[in-house]
């Protein structure tokens, strides 16, 4: 049966793992393949390095970034952040990358989610969505319904598109994955939106990672069983030691949900 | 094919990536990674003259492994664009029926039909990592040597002699898939020790 993934994040500026409240406060935190080395023998299922070098010209590194991190852990590598061109997704994957995700450049650029999709197959395309809960509107007359809008740059910038509508469109472009970032729960440590997953996942076909708000074990276990979530991705929490890959697996586990149990064929 | 190369080197082997047949000759074995699709794969081969080659290889016992479309193309024919494929194997590619999710990604469980060296060391129902919307359906089903269930069971390794198909990716496949390709390597080496040499095992991908 088809495992759900437990996926660590790792934010690189300038070749460095950094941590720190999105974009600000960043502090050094590692080498980047050494970190994905750790995590893969922890028992990560995937590795997503999230580009947020601010200058263009310190983005080559990244490419040194996956092709040392491809040398050393053999699990699938995912490359967000930075990539704007079907050439550019190219270098990534030749660099041993197995996808790229794409969040600004697909919303000013939607096409290209098809032309790399086409080049390189929908399985090597994610869609990355930032999503931030609209306010109900005011009077109880009306039957209120949860809705979401698409936020870039941190959360700054609304772009002005439904993200359940979005998310859709993104899957029906060529998007084989959409990574899913509840912005309202995203650094808090209050849990995933587990409606917003649930609003997506019901909707398209392709498999949802959700992302944003993890506190702990069962926060993994409501993404997967209340939001329809496939696979499941935190930073945080796994960087600052708050729990352990094999503990978000093993409560998986006992809820019944289908995990790859760390240390599989270790012996 | 940067990740199967690394992969390889990790568990022991030398890697060449060989873009011509005359590369093919001093390699102890050849294994064929999955990218692409079926058709044009064939065509990249056909053009690179190694579909003789590769052929001639495999009908003479020699060890090949060929992983996800490398493994697929070893059969008749692939439903993936109507393909003619290498037809050392008999049998087609198929799409995946009744699957829950297309392309199927992610890691699954691969559940032995009988034990095999290329599987010491590996429990039965271990996970590797997929990611494909085609598997093979061989006419032989004594060549199955494993399968895993998407919607349908579907075939995701087949042995015959020194040819393995593997339709996951151990390059991806962290300890479960390092050990498959250190046994492969072992397998490579006791092919060679059997034709009059005890040397190391190389290894060589063709892309």
């Amino acid at each position: 049966m088809l495992a759900r993934r437990v996926i660590p994040c790792l934010d690189v500026a300038n070749g460095r793992v950094v941590k720190g409240t999105r974009f600000v406060d960043l502090t050094d935190e590692g080498d980047p393949a050494e970190l994905a080395e750790r995590y893969a023998r922890e028992g990560a299922d995937e590795i997503v390095f999230l580009d947020i070098t601010a200058a263009p010209e310190g983005r080559g590194t990244m490419l040194d970034v996956v092709r040392s991190a491809a040398s050393r852990a053999f699990v699938p590598l995912t490359v967000g952040g930075g990539v704007r061109s079907v050439d550019e997704m190219r270098d990534v994957l030749r660099a041993g990358a197995d996808k790229v995700s794409f969040n600004t450049a697909a919303v000013a650029k939607p096409e290209l989610l098809t032309a790399c999709a086409r080049r390189f197959g929908s399985q090597a395309v994610v869609c990355a969505i930032d999503a931030r809960r609209l306010p109900q509107p005011a009077g109880a007359e009306v039957e209120q319904v949860d809705a979401w809008e698409v936020v870039t740059h941190g959360g700054r910038t609304a772009v002005g598109l439904d993200a359940v509508a979005w998310a859709q469109r993104a899957v029906e472009l060529g998007a084989g994955e959409l990574l899913v970032t509840s912005m309202d729960r995203d650094g808090t440590r209050s849990g995933f939106d587990t409606d917003l997953l649930r609003a997506i996942s019901s909707r398209v076909r392709v498999p949802v990672i959700a992302s944003g708000g993890a506190a702990g074990p069962e926060d993994f276990v409501s993404a997967v069983r209340d939001g329809g979530a496939d696979a499941v991705l935190a930073a945080s929490i796994f960087h600052r030691r708050i729990c352990s890959i094999d503990e978000v697996k093993k409560a998986m586990a006992a809820a019944g949900l289908p995990v790859r149990p760390v240390g599989e064929a270790a012996a | 094919m940067v990740s199967i190369g690394q992969a390889l080197v990790t568990a022991g082997a030398r890697v060449v990536v060989a873009a011509a047949a005359d590369e093919l000759q001093e390699a102890d074995a050849i294994v064929v990674p999955g990218v692409g699709a079926a058709l044009p794969a064939m065509v990249h081969l056909r053009d690179r003259g190694l579909l003789e080659p590769l052929a001639d290889w495999v009908r003479a016992g020699r060890p090949f492994l060929g992983i996800c479309l490398g493994c697929q193309l070893l059969f008749e024919r692939s439903d993936e664009g109507d393909a003619e494929a290498l037809g050392l194997l008999a049998g087609r590619t198929t799409g995946l029926v009744d699957a829950p999710t297309l392309p199927h990604i992610g890691w699954n469980t691969v559940e032995l039909t009988r034990p095999h060296p290329l599987f010491d060391g590996i429990a039965d129902g271990s996970h590797f990592y997929f990611v494909h919307s085609f598997a093979p359906l061989p006419a032989d089903e004594s060549i199955v040597l494993a399968r895993t269930t998407h919607g349908r069971p579907f075939v995701s390794a087949v042995a015959s002699g020194s040819l393995y198909g593997l339709q996951f990716h151990p390059e991806k496949s962290a300890d479960a898939g390092r050990r498959l390709l250190v046994n492969f390597l072992r397998l490579v080496a006791a092919a060679k020790a059997g034709a009059g040499s005890g040397a190391a095992a190389r290894g060589v991908g063709v892309a």
